[in-house]
């Protein structure tokens, strides 16, 4: 029988907003012994992230714990700043989701690595230096003597993630508490951190508390689950309980709408193969290529690139991060300087247009941003902004203008009230509605949508790509749905583009793309898309492994 | 068009990520909670509240003229008239003390009043509190030109370069660094000697047109970041002209920026002034600041020492409040800032959890 590394039982965190306590986690009650994974899912303020730093006494002044927390039998809550300060990074360390920020970017990671061993154990430098770079190799870091010196900007987000996961191994911890450790990465990264934590946690026999609203993650990690929702525990189970027999009907919501990969029928394409329409948007061997600055050369994001988008399909374009997908969205609407190519909307070239021939193109485009927080100015109410549009292009102002609104808010379903509120005021969901009711003020033909659901909880997320979807059988517009996501992109698309680094390396029909891709790229990026069902994962990361042996 | 709503509206449903803290900006537009957040700041307020009334007891003390129009004040002296130099109730061997008292008879004081010459006399027998009055007017004015020179050219040099960036950023950042390089004591002092017979109100606008330079550098830095975020970008594609984006769209999100700095460029303009006058390049007599008041008296600090303490108090008085007002608005508007919790909140927080918020 294995050692028990956590107990928490009947714990209570509440914040304190103006006066009154809002509870935020509720009677939580777990255990977890050593070498078992137990995850934590929920979406996004229903406590996880919470619970986590309040295992250890980490939550801001004005959070209030009450109930137990025992590592390894002994108390943590209200225990004294010497028994924590002892048990942090010894016995309970944490990978938090942005290595960016979660290591110091003016200290090597040798030298931070080293730190954690030093405040632990009663080491020399030469021999805490030797350990830091055993721990590097362990993580898989290419040339360890090298990057031990390294800064963390000098490393990749995969890397990063990697030196993090050292430093929380530097002191053997019986608890591994990983705050969505692989929210930040590719999937083909986080398939290779996932591997890296499971074959770790084999090896040191630790525990590890996995935190995530990802449960393709889940499946392919845990062993017992806790679904959370606004701070209650709604089911506690292990993992086949959980994904294939789900008792509360949240549970069972939440899994209903992550998005699998080939669970949808196949979309019709809107025209005829043999006589295919004018394209709305064509790209031909567009090369754009971000000029240099100073000292930093000048870097070609997007080389010779082919794409045409007809009336009335969906086409998702995927990749990678860093692989150009957001730079051919913004550059086929003007956003950015075509370096050679043509880009023609409608059938006018818009590659060197002027300001005067650019807007006036731009009033049959729209686009959706990625960041629902950024793209809404804050000082203008969300009717204001919706409007926007329709005041400068003269189409309508006044009364007329304020029925439009009404319009576009019915159509995106929120609530006509809602046109005086401020962005801060909505949810991430609201905000990206929003952000399409701006999009299609002016009936566009063409609709970019630049990872509009990347900031998004599941369930969020499918409710928005269904009024996508809607919207879009409604209007027939085009769109270029631009996403990291396959599953997502399987929804939508009728056509599906891959693109890796700056190249398109794949494009064609939604099934053939995903059913059977030809490119090696392809195949990589579907594999390592983790499926909700934890006996499928099982499979396909052996397929997974051995596609790489 | 679009005016506050009321609270009453349904809250947004499916929270975000930091549900429980939006909380307390639950149907309040960004202005609301600025001015809530500066209200709970009790320095500032404090502040606010010093400063407005010394402006109108100030301003209402001497009589002012506007052209043609006269409004008489209610101090019965001015800073023309010559009335005796006082000796009597003074220690001995000297004159024109002050008459103010505030000690209560009870405490075996004169009792609380003013007096004749509540702040004393100053050498010829001219009353010093209407002294005081002009000089703390004069200064106040020059405070708020400088603020309003200062604060308009700073903004639109910092946001015509944050935004258009290249050589146009690069000319008029220079043009920046040349002026932040002279430093503005010296500028004040070669244009005071030469102009400073054309009164305090010329003083005020060349300063002003120095003291632009912090603040020029602040929004630029502000807009370079601002006109990166995606909703400047949701306003192009939208058709906004490049004026439209400025002022529209990235203005706005920079105002804390700017009314912060301004403040605080104000309750430096204060005390440069005084510098100068106290220099002799400021203002000259037979105008009055509270910097030549002080710097005119300076010999008699051990003598009569209340000619120093006079302006020297308005001063402090101005200088401190308003430093204040613009810490309270820092505070304000930055969105980090959170408010601390005391034990007291602790406790009269609890009461309300029982009582019903939590299920």
């Amino acid at each position: 029988m294995s050692e028990q590394v956590l107990k928490i039982s009947q714990f209570n965190v509440d914040f304190w907003v103006d006066g009154v306590w809002y509870p935020a986690v509720i009677d939580m009650n777990l255990e977890l012994n050593a070498g078992k994974v137990t995850a934590i899912v929920g979406e996004s303020g229903s406590g996880k992230s919470t619970t986590a730093l309040g295992l250890m006494s980490l939550l801001a002044s004005n959070a209030r714990v009450s109930g137990s927390v025992k590592v390894k039998d002994e108390e943590m809550l209200n225990a004294k700043a010497l028994t924590l300060r002892h048990f942090r990074g010894k016995e309970v360390a944490y990978i938090f989701q942005e290595p960016m920020t979660a290591l110091n970017p003016v200290y090597t990671i040798g030298f931070q690595i080293i730190e954690t061993l030093r405040n632990h154990f009663d080491m020399g430098p030469t021999q805490a230096h030797a350990r830091a770079l055993e721990l590097l190799k362990m993580v898989d870091i290419p040339d360890p003597e090298k990057s031990i010196n390294k800064y963390p900007h000098q490393l990749s987000g995969g890397q990063r993630q990697r030196a993090m996961i050292a430093q929380a191994l530097a002191c053997d911890p019986g608890l591994l508490v990983a705050d969505e450790p692989t929210t930040a990465l590719d999937v083909t990264v986080q398939a290779e951190i996932l591997d890296l934590m499971r074959g770790l946690k084999d090896k040191l026999n630790s525990a590890i508390l996995l935190i995530t609203h990802d449960m393709g993650v889940v499946a392919d990690m845990a062993d017992e689950i806790l679904v959370m929702k606004d701070g209650i525990t709604v089911e506690h189970g292990t993992a086949d309980q959980i994904f294939n027999n789900p008792q509360h009907p949240y549970t069972q919501e939440l899994l209903g709408a992550v998005p699998k990969l080939g669970s949808t029928v196949k979309r019709a394409l809107p025209y005829k193969e043999s006589a295919k329409p004018e394209p709305v948007l064509k790209l031909t061997d567009v090369t754009i290529e971000y000029p240099k600055r100073g000292r930093i050369p000048a870097f070609v994001a997007v080389k010779n690139f082919n794409l045409e988008i007809y009336p009335g399909e969906i086409v998702g374009l995927v990749g990678e991060s860093g692989s150009g997908k957001t730079t051919v969205g913004r550059a086929s609407i003007g956003l950015l300087p075509v370096k050679s190519g043509s880009i023609e909307i409608i059938g006018q070239e818009i590659a060197g247009a002027n300001q005067k021939l650019l807007s006036s193109i731009r009033r049959h485009t729209g686009i959706v941003f990625q960041d629902p927080a950024s793209s809404l100015n804050p000082r203008l109410p969300i009717g204001e902004s919706i409007g926007e549009p329709i005041f400068l292009a003269k189409i309508a102002k006044g009364a007329e203008l304020e029925l439009m609104i009404e319009d576009l808010l019915d159509q995106v379903e929120l609530p006509r009230s809602y046109r005086n509120r401020y962005p801060h005021e909505l949810s991430g969901g609201q905000r990206q509605r929003v952000g399409i009711a701006r999009a299609l003020a002016l009936t566009p033909d063409l609709l970019i949508a630049d990872e509009p659901t990347s900031a998004l909880d599941v369930s969020v997320q499918a409710r928005f790509l269904d009024l996508l979807t809607e919207l879009q059988e409604k209007l027939k517009f085009a769109c270029l749905f631009i996403s990291h996501d396959l599953a997502v992109v399987d929804i939508l698309a009728h056509r599906i583009a891959v693109m890796q680094n700056g190249l398109l390396v794949e494009e064609g029909d939604r099934d053939a793309i995903l059913l059977h891709p030809k490119n090696d790229y392809t195949r990589r990026l579907i594999s390592a898309v983790p499926v909700p069902d934890p006996a499928e994962q099982r499979i396909r990361r052996e397929a997974r492994l051995a596609l790489k042996k | 068009m679009f005016k506050k709503k009321v609270n009453s509206t349904s809250a947004p449903q499916d929270g975000g990520e930091n549900a429980i803290f939006n909380k307390e900006t639950q149907g309040l537009s960004q202005g609301q909670i600025v001015l809530r957040r500066f209200v709970r700041h009790r320095g500032a307020m404090t502040s606010l509240f010093v400063i407005l009334g010394m402006m109108l007891f100030v301003f209402t003390a001497l009589d002012q003229k506007f052209g043609s129009l006269k409004i008489p004040g209610w101090w019965h002296y001015t800073t023309e008239d010559l009335p005796d130099l006082r000796s009597i109730g003074c220690k001995e061997g000297l004159v024109g003390c002050p008459t103010l008292s505030i000690k209560p008879t009870f405490l075996g004081g004169t009792g609380v009043h003013l007096g004749e010459h509540p702040f004393g006399q100053d050498d010829i027998g001219r009353d010093y509190f209407a002294l005081v009055m002009r000089g703390a007017q004069r200064s106040m004015m020059v405070m708020f030109v400088i603020g309003a020179i200062g604060g308009a050219i700073g903004t639109v040099v910092g946001a015509i370069s944050g935004f258009s960036r290249g050589w146009i950023d690069a000319i008029l950042m220079r043009l920046t660094d040349f002026i932040i390089t002279i430093p503005v004591i010296i500028i004040g002092s070669v244009v005071g000697y030469h102009f400073g017979n054309l009164g305090v109100g010329f003083l005020a606008i060349y300063l002003g047109l120095f003291s632009w330079t912090g603040l020029s550098r602040l929004v630029r830095g502000e807009f370079l970041t601002l006109r990166e975020r995606e909703f400047v970008d949701a306003a192009r594609v939208a058709g906004a002209s490049n004026r439209r984006i400025i002022f529209k769209h990235i203005l706005p999100n920079a105002v804390g920026v700017i009314i912060v700095s301004v403040t605080l460029l104000m309750s430096g303009a204060i005390l440069l002034e005084t510098a100068l006058s106290y220099l002799g390049f400021g203002v000259v007599a037979p105008d009055v600041s509270l910097g030549l008041l002080i710097s005119n008296y300076q010999d008699s600090f051990t003598t009569r020492p209340w000619l120093f303490w006079y302006p020297g108090l308005f001063i402090i008085t101005i200088a401190l409040s308003i430093n204040f007002i613009g810490d309270g608005l820092r505070d304000a508007f930055d969105p980090r800032q959170r408010r601390r919790i005391t034990k007291k909140d602790r406790q009269s927080a609890k009461a309300v959890t029982r009582t019903g918020v939590q299920k």
